[in-house]
């Protein structure tokens, strides 16, 4: 645990002057608010209707498989960091548990999941 | 002279943060960005402020600071606010692993210090990087949600998709290097790479062992920092500014500062990771004391990562950009491929070496 103090010293740092830099810019800068210039920008037109609108499923489709992969990815780092260690049957092992995942990796392309038109 | 380990981290924080990073923004980042590309297209660039317009950054940036702040009516202001924090306490961070060099010896009353270049040596170095890359799609997503504004929700949802996308090659590359070395720890995976390869001259960094996964890696940095190729979440001509559209003063100038440091992210990793980090080969044949090999040791990183960066530039003045349905065909169909691939070889020449395949 001790290696790790300064990982949160310096997240706290960082954090520290992001704060300064926000307060900074309350302090220094001019503040006039005018509807006009608080309106959403919308390359000059009055903006039509809310963004909180529905998006392309597709987007949704990336991060779910996204889950699946990365958990795979995380899988193959203990492997890795012992691969001397485990050899030729660690090394076939593995293989054969990437040709799994190309079956399912392959069943996605065919539905078309990845597919941007 | 006995210091204890929370005062010595703080104060390697504050030179990495203030004498290290800031000034590389400011001059190997927007001043030498500016320049480059006023080079490249035959133009002039800053050259008022300063000599050979020098002062520049220091007249940029302190101007943010002055200027108004404006969030606009429709936003949401608590989230409006916390996504440059995010974003800026993100790309500080990913330094806090990075090995600049081994270690300096300093002698105090004929005692031989040796402190360590690196705020952290923990021994999930290559896990920490990746985790703080997966967290940077928070600031971006945020910001682009809570501007409620099309473009910035565009270019949020965008950057996320894309992000998420080259992380899995980007994990994927790492673990060629993983297996080659053993370890998750920088410094000891920078170590790994000492010596020599091929005909005995040829430095053992990863790029000469690992060709297919520093070209992955590479590719898949270039689109985690939403460089030119791959900066469709701020693409100009259809997205005005994209995620950061709706923001202003030093808010923006924190998107600006973390995209800086992400970039510097990028090259200090292929550097420690590819290119043989702090080593500097051929450095034992000169008999140098052990204080002047480590400062020659750090001058290697810094130059490595400073061309590094100019690579960067160079890119992103050059190339157009690609559609989005090229980029996510590239990092899902090419590029997860590739580096499946690359894991496989990697295996099969570390259990069978290539001098021993025939005879």
């Amino acid at each position: 645990m001790q290696s790790y103090i300064p990982i949160f010293l310096m997240i706290g740092v960082s954090a520290f002057l992001g704060i300064v830099f926000l307060v900074l810019q309350r302090f220094l800068g001019p503040h006039r608010p005018n509807p006009e210039k608080l309106s959403t920008y919308e390359s000059g037109m009055p903006p039509v209707k809310s963004a909180r609108e529905r998006f392309s499923v597709k987007y949704y489709m990336v991060a779910v498989l996204f889950i699946l992969f990365d958990i795979e990815v995380i899988f193959l780092y203990p492997w890795a960091v012992n691969f001397r260690a485990l050899g030729l049957f660690g090394y076939v092992e593995m293989i054969l548990f990437i040709l799994i995942l190309l079956v399912g990796y392959l069943y996605i392309l065919k539905k078309g999941a990845l597919q941007w038109d | 002279m006995e210091i204890s380990p929370v005062i010595e981290a703080l104060i390697k924080i504050i030179v990495v943060i203030f004498f290290i990073l800031l000034p590389c923004v400011a001059y190997l980042g927007v001043q030498l960005e500016r320049k480059l590309s006023a080079w490249i297209q035959n133009r002039v660039g800053p050259n008022r402020v300063g000599p050979y317009g020098l002062l520049q950054p220091l007249a940029d940036i302190p101007k943010l600071f002055f200027k108004e702040d404006i969030v606009p009516a429709a936003a949401n202001k608590f989230v409006h606010s916390l996504g440059p924090l995010i974003s800026l306490t993100i790309a500080f961070s990913t330094f806090a692993v990075m090995p600049f060099g081994d270690t300096l010896p300093i002698v105090v009353n004929g005692v031989v210090h040796n402190i360590s270049l690196q705020i952290a040596n923990v021994n999930i170095g290559v896990l920490y990087v990746l985790a703080l890359s997966s967290l940077a799609v928070y600031g971006i997503t945020l910001s682009g949600w809570s501007s409620n504004n099309k473009y910035s929700l565009l270019g949020g949802i965008r950057s996320s998709a894309q992000m998420i996308s080259y992380e899995l090659s980007l994990g994927l590359s790492i673990i060629g290097i993983v297996m080659l070395s053993n370890t998750l720890q920088l410094n000891d995976i920078v170590k790994a790479q000492s010596g020599y390869y091929l005909f005995g001259f040829l430095p053992n960094w990863n790029i000469f062992v690992q060709p297919i996964g520093f070209i992955t890696f590479f590719v898949a940095m270039f689109a985690e920092t939403n460089r030119l190729p791959f900066d469709l979440p701020e693409a100009e001509p259809e997205l005005v500014a994209g995620y950061h559209t709706e923001y202003t003063g030093m808010k923006f100038g924190m998107f600006m500062l973390s995209e800086f440091l992400a970039m510097f992210a990028a090259a200090g990793m292929i550097t420690t990771l590819y290119l043989g980090g702090w080593q500097a080969p051929y450095i034992e044949y000169l008999n140098l004391s052990p204080f002047v090999v480590s400062l020659v040791q750090v001058g290697a990183f810094f130059t490595k990562f400073a061309l590094i960066v100019v690579f960067f530039m160079i890119v992103r003045w050059s190339m157009p950009r690609f559609r989005y349905d090229q980029l996510m065909n590239i990092g899902w169909k090419v590029m997860i491929p590739l580096s499946l691939l690359n894991i496989a070889l990697t295996g099969l020449f570390i259990l069978k070496p290539i001098h021993t395949w025939f005879n």
